[in-house]
């Protein structure tokens, strides 16, 4: 262990825990803005509760991500200040354009929306969560074209006096083909995992009203309508944003056949190039052999999938490794092939269950039907009771949040040995001045952080989601006049 | 002007806006406990952020933002120097804000009492170290350099002892006690009732041992580099604490937030003009300091980030103005009905 291995298990910790709050404030924040929308349009209070409700729960969650995200941008010069010496130039303007344009954007909005309920125009106060939304949005653009950039360095040029990178044309770094790409990846994805954060909460919430703890409240009438809609439109969401997952998908594996083929290669464990390759869908190998001895292929599919025909060329490591000793020098070149491998398949393999179990909820609650319920909302007999459905839809989430995470950890891990490709290698990247100890430090200090954090916020959106609508905004026959108080309520 | 200069320009501007901004947040922060007495209280100490510290704190993300993109050697260089107090900075404020959006959320008294605590450490530790930081970098660092290459660069070789000298420790209690300060005007200007009361009188008690400790570091701080044009910055940053206090006297919470806001622009200035036009200041070879020209990205990165900004921050300053005419009532005065959500 040295300072760089800490450095990158810093750096792969902080980044995972960021991103595990990321995707749900992106899609979360455009989800709980429609449904202000429909309020806004209808007047119906249905809507507004389920604004307020989702709208809690989308603040317990936008909270962590703020706070995890500064971390990031320090943590470029804490603990890579080489690497961010030389690219500061061209990944540094991105950042920059991300602070003044998105996340001014999206930080004042929002606390002009959680504040401004009672202070706006209806109208206005809508358009703030919008801002908000947009300015979320917005911003994965900016770091996605800076990490975009890492992989495939495009409009720059490396300085030979001060040895550092030069930006020479901010057009191809913002329409980097991989920066696009990746974003609506990204973006399709994060709404996955909203709509299923959605559907997952109306499920829980109906399995407890079906199937109820002992000595539980009755919820009220009006929120089995609710959540069997919510539940309905959090399926919608996740089965669109789905396909366009696998769409964007299909174009980034296009992507890396012509930038990244180390990485592709990597991820399907293709030792050598081949004509017409197999999609492997269980491996077990040698790695320091070079072979694998147990290897099960569709055929075809992976050329297929790289190439766009089933008969393609696709590279393998090591003819990869022999092109890029030529190109770079002699060195090892090559990722860790088993952590490409099993990522690539458990991004595709949990991120597509939880779009499977979108579809197939949308098919089993069509034209208003409900596993466990009768037509009307009565419980239904115990023999037709689905509970399986409701467990499916809840187990859906956090098996769908891994598949993001494995798809960061192979995208990060598939730029091994780089930090920027071709230019600049990770080994080369740590900062000089900075000590084991010092990394250590953090390193603990942050892991410890983050896992009270992550239990203190999976408590509080439990509570909240076992609160249920009526804690976010009160049913009308259930409120007693509040006792006086001189302070306005804090709560939000 | 150059560039680089302009982009130094644009950094001491972002950097001044988080600590007149982000100051009262940490004030009204280390002060929560001590105004708010009653729960009450408390949610209207904090009310008076409330809305408002978010949009605050991206003021740092865009100063570091810009560092970053404007003079990457600066960047690099500074926060791998001062890596454990930058840590401490960043553990702070991740408790602090995380604070500010739970304590609310469950009305459990031991729940909201570390909550409490945590938004006032987690606003101690920033406005003592950056002012810790800001002044290390006026006053220089033992350096040394890596061999030429790809991100070749200054390396800060400071230790903790020698981050903590007695200037820099100076440094970080001027920004601490102005903060205070700036917090308690900016609670008396916000709130009314028994926290306007209470922060009335602690900024009238605390305002002259503030002025004696600013013009104390405002005083070593011109000294590092005499003649300096910003001499004048220094009297009128002074002048403005004067003119705090007897705004107090009078009541005039308004005019004592406008002249305590002066103040720690004035300080911001005076740091950044006695820094300029060098970045990091080597104390052990002269070869090693980073200047606004040695450490500058390209003219081109520059003249784009420059229309970015010149399109932006107009607009970023024209919506966080209103953010602060909407939430511009008092709060906790009259009876107020709760907000509905």
């Amino acid at each position: 262990m040295d300072a760089l291995d800490l450095a990158r298990w810093q750096f792969g910790i902080t980044t995972v825990y960021h991103f595990l709050f990321v995707p749900l404030t992106i899609g979360l924040s455009v989800i709980v803005a429609s449904l202000q929308t429909a309020w806004f349009r209808t007047g119906r209070t249905e809507y507004l509760r389920a604004t307020k409700f989702f709208g809690k729960l989308f603040l317990i969650n936008f909270a962590m991500g703020v706070v995890t995200g500064i971390v990031q941008e320090f943590q470029f010069g804490m603990n890579w200040s080489t690497y961010s010496t030389f690219v500061g130039d061209v990944f540094g303007a991105p950042l920059a354009m991300e602070a003044l344009i998105a996340f001014f954007l999206e930080s004042t909005f929002i606390g002009l929306w959680i504040f401004g309920w009672d202070r706006l125009r209806k109208g206005v106060h809508l358009a703030c969560i919008w801002a908000a939304a947009i300015g979320s949005n917005l911003s994965a653009y900016f770091i996605l074209a800076a990490n975009a950039w890492m992989r495939n360095p495009v409009g720059y040029e490396v300085d030979p006096v001060t040895g550092r990178a030069r930006l020479t044309d901010i057009g191809a770094v913002l329409m980097n083909p991989q920066a696009w790409s990746t974003y609506f990846h990204v973006i399709a994805a994060s709404f996955v995992i909203a709509g299923l954060f959605v559907a997952a909460v109306s499920a829980w919430k109906l399995m407890k009203e079906r199937w109820p703890s002992d000595g539980a409240p009755t919820p009220h009438a009006s929120e089995h309508e609710l959540f069997r809609k919510s539940m309905r439109a959090g399926f919608v969401v996740t089965a669109i944003a789905g396909m366009l997952v696998v769409a964007s998908g299909d174009h980034q594996a296009k992507l890396a056949t012509q930038y990244e083929p180390m990485k592709l290669a990597a991820a399907e464990a293709l030792w050598q190039t081949e004509e017409s390759a197999g999609f492997s869908l269980f491996a077990v190998g040698d790695i320091q052999g070079s072979r694998n001895h147990i290897n099960v292929q569709i055929p075809g599919v992976l050329s297929f999938l790289a190439t766009g025909s089933p008969w393609g060329e696709v590279q393998g490591i090591e003819n990869v490794q022999a092109s890029y000793e030529q190109l770079y020098g002699p060195g090892d070149y090559t990722p860790n092939i088993a952590v490409l491998y099993w990522s690539f398949r458990l991004m595709m393999g949990l991120g597509l269950a939880g779009v499977a179990v979108s579809v197939a909820g949308l098919w089993l609650t069509r034209r208003g039907r409900l596993p466990g319920f009768t037509r009307d909302g009565a419980p239904a007999p115990a023999g037709r009771a689905h509970r399986w459905m409701y467990r499916a839809v809840v187990a859906a989430l956090p098996a769908a949040l891994a598949g993001n995470i494995f798809g960061w950890i192979l995208t990060e891990m598939g730029r091994q040995p780089w930090t920027v490709h071709g230019e600049l290698l990770t080994a080369a990247s740590v900062s000089p001045g900075v000590s084991l100890g010092q990394v250590a430090f953090s390193l603990a200090a942050f892991t410890a952080l983050y896992g009270v954090l992550a239990v203190v916020e999976a408590g509080l959106l439990f509570r909240y989601v076992k609160a249920g609508p009526g804690a976010a905004m009160p049913y009308p026959d259930e409120t007693t006049p509040e006792p006086e108080r001189r302070a306005p309520a804090f709560s939000y | 002007m150059d560039l680089p200069t302009a982009w130094f320009l644009a950094v001491a501007v972002l950097w001044t806006g988080y600590l007149v901004l982000e100051g009262f947040d940490f004030g009204v922060g280390m002060l929560l406990r001590a105004f708010g007495r009653d729960e009450d209280d408390r949610e209207v100490t904090l009310g008076a952020i409330g809305p408002v510290w978010d949009g605050n704190e991206v003021w740092l993300i865009a100063a570091v933002g810009a560092m970053f993109a404007a003079f990457p050697a600066w960047y690099a260089a500074t926060f791998s120097g001062f890596y454990l107090p930058v840590l401490f900075v960043l553990l702070a404020l991740i408790v602090r804000g995380v604070g500010l959006e739970y304590r609310v959320k469950r009305d459990d008294a031991a729940w909201k009492f570390r909550w409490d605590l945590c938004i006032g450490l987690g606003s101690l530790v920033p406005a003592f170290v950056w002012g810790m930081v800001l002044a290390n970098l006026v006053r220089g660092l033992p350096t040394t350099a890596t061999a030429p290459g790809p991100g070749a660069n200054t390396v800060v070789t400071a230790s903790l002892a020698d981050l903590f000298n007695g200037y820099a420790l100076l440094g970080g209690l001027v920004t601490t006690t102005l903060f205070l300060l700036h917090g308690a005007v900016f609670l008396s200007l916000k709130t009314d009732g028994p926290v306007r009361y209470r922060a009335r009188r602690f900024a009238v008690v605390t305002v002259v041992p503030v002025l004696l400790l600013t013009i104390a570091f405002l005083t070593a701080t011109l000294a590092l580099r005499l003649p300096s044009w910003t001499t004048p910055v220094a009297w009128a940053a002074g002048l403005a604490l004067v003119l705090a206090g007897i705004a107090l006297l009078l009541g005039r919470e308004g005019w004592a937030f406008t002249a305590t806001a002066t103040a720690i622009g004035g300080l911001s200035v005076v740091l950044f003009g006695q820094l300029y036009p060098e970045l990091l200041v080597s104390t052990t070879d002269p070869a090693h300091t980073l200047t606004v020209a040695n450490a500058a990205s390209a003219p081109y990165t520059l003249t784009v980030m420059s229309w970015v900004a010149v399109v932006f921050l107009p607009l970023v300053l024209g919506y966080q103005a209103w953010s602060y005419w909407v939430f511009r009532k008092r709060l906790g005065g009259a009876r107020v009905e709760p907000a509905v959500q």
